[in-house]
């Protein structure tokens, strides 16, 4: 019978869900890496049971660590990520140069194909890839070298490049996004990139609408319509049909358009999830109930769901990389909050259940769907 | 034979218990002790210094004989106690964050 395994990273280590198809008993296994902060974990989708985790920590920096076991195995990989060339510089908060330095991985993104390549996201902003199974990762340079890169400039969480889209047939396009620089692709592989902000409108920059400076949170897509992307920006729930070149707000009727989780329905591309937060200075559900929200117009038209999730005193956040869906039917959706709670959906978000409570804060989430 | 003191997450990384022996040719230096840490577990470089730069992390510090040797250049010798292996070199975490 198929299962679904969730890979949770969260500030005090890893942990391990697993569960059958009918996803209403959860085993948890860990904590992994005990006390280090574990920003995620992705499994290859041609060897589910190659995992590569980001492990760090503000002593003693960053590790890269592999399973070859689903999970229940770790062996560290290498750890140095060393950016191309002279760093360079990037704008620092009160907008002066400030050297390119390597802080930890926000993201990685195992290749569609080959379980040995595995793009890196990091902070400060950059793009990194093995292609030997972590034995050894390269900048991809294009993307700093782009032009604009020394204006770019630290959102509150740190100058991190935290999205990784591979597109799902065309091996050469890859869209990336930065907080808070914006989204760029690439469609050469990576050496060269282009910003794709127009059409986004950010308040909080000297020039709402400039080319790069968008504190953009997430971006998510369907396989089977991978020129139409979703974005969750700082405010601003956004769509693009074009692959980027242009986007429209689709917030419609959200009560808050604040949030940093966004994902898609794995059967239907038009459905679509976030988590409105209540602001940025607030970083908790409005009236302190925690909804999901779900458009089945890909955008503008939003429903609350609420069954089964806190509907008073909730005050916790959902961060970016802490909501994933299987691909089972109907589809299952899962996310994790701050305050330790995975809840899990195995009807697509109409119902909701907490099947862990009380973990560390959570980063990230990552479903994984087992034959 | 000189002795290693790490904390607990090192030591975990590395997988080792309790202290580390190393035998270190030379002069008994913190880059001549660090070397040699790293290349016995190569799981421990870039935790305790910068790659690159071989620069102590910010918040790693050494001590040995009751001494904070963690500003002193990498390149003195370090206490006898510590190089007749009466004393561990210990590589400490910070207490950071209030």
């Amino acid at each position: 019978m198929s299962g679904v395994r969730l890979l949770v990273g969260t500030r005090k280590g890893a942990f391990v869900l697993t569960s059958d198809g009918k996803r209403k008993a959860w085993d948890v296994a860990g904590p992994h890496f005990a006390g280090w902060e574990i920003y995620h974990l992705k499994g290859s989708p041609v060897d589910p049971n190659r995992i590569y985790a980001s492990q760090s920590s503000g002593w003693f920096g960053q590790q890269i660590q592999r399973s070859e076991d689903g999970g229940r195995s770790w062996a560290p990989v290498d750890n140095k990520f060393a950016y191309d060339g002279t760093p360079g510089t990037h704008q620092w908060y009160d907008g002066t140069a400030h050297p390119w330095e390597f802080k930890r991985v926000w993201h990685l993104e195992p290749s569609l194909t080959d379980p040995d390549t595995v793009y890196a996201g990091v902070e400060d902003a950059a793009l990194f890839r093995t292609t030997d199974g972590g034995q050894t990762w390269q900048e991809m340079p294009g993307l700093r070298g782009h032009g604009s890169g020394p204006n770019w400039h630290p959102g509150a969480g740190g100058m991190c490049l935290h999205t990784i889209l591979l597109h799902p047939t065309d091996p050469k396009r890859i869209f990336i996004a930065i907080s808070a620089a914006g989204a760029f692709r690439t469609d050469d592989g990576g050496t060269t990139w282009k910003p794709i902000n127009r059409g986004l409108r950010s308040q909080y920059i000297p020039d709402p609408e400039a080319e790069v400076g968008h504190c953009v949170h997430r971006i998510a897509l369907h396989p089977s319509r991978p020129d139409v992307l979703f974005m969750q920006k700082h405010w601003d729930v956004m769509r693009s049909d074009d692959a980027g070149d242009s986007w429209h707000e689709v917030s419609g009727n959200l009560p808050t358009d604040f949030g940093f989780p966004i994902d898609v329905h794995a059967h239907e591309p038009d459905t679509i999830y976030v988590v409105p937060i209540k602001s940025d200075s607030e970083h908790y559900p409005p009236d302190g109930k925690l909804r999901v929200y779900r458009s089945r117009t890909g955008g503008g038209e939003w429903e609350a769901l609420t069954k089964g999730l806190p509907q008073e005193h909730c005050f916790v956040n959902v961060l970016r990389d802490a909501m994933s869906v299987d691909t089972l039917d109907a589809c299952g959706v899962y996310f994790g909050t701050t305050g330790g709670q995975i809840y899990a959906s195995p009807d697509a978000g109409d119902s909701w259940t907490a099947i862990a409570r009380d973990l560390p804060a959570v980063l990230s989430v990552e479903a994984q769907t087992l034959p | 034979m000189i002795r290693v003191a790490l904390p607990t997450h090192l030591r975990t990384l590395a997988k080792v218990d309790g202290e580390v022996e190393l035998d270190v040719a030379g002069a008994v230096t913190q880059r001549a002790v660090l070397d040699a840490l790293e290349a016995r577990y190569p799981v421990l470089r870039g935790a305790i210094r910068d790659h690159g730069t071989l620069k102590r992390r910010a918040f790693v510090r050494f001590y040995a004989c009751e001494r904070d040797l963690s500003h002193d250049s990498p390149d003195d010798p370090l206490p006898d106690e510590v190089a007749r292996g009466a004393e561990p070199f210990q590589v400490i975490g910070a207490i950071v964050g209030g």
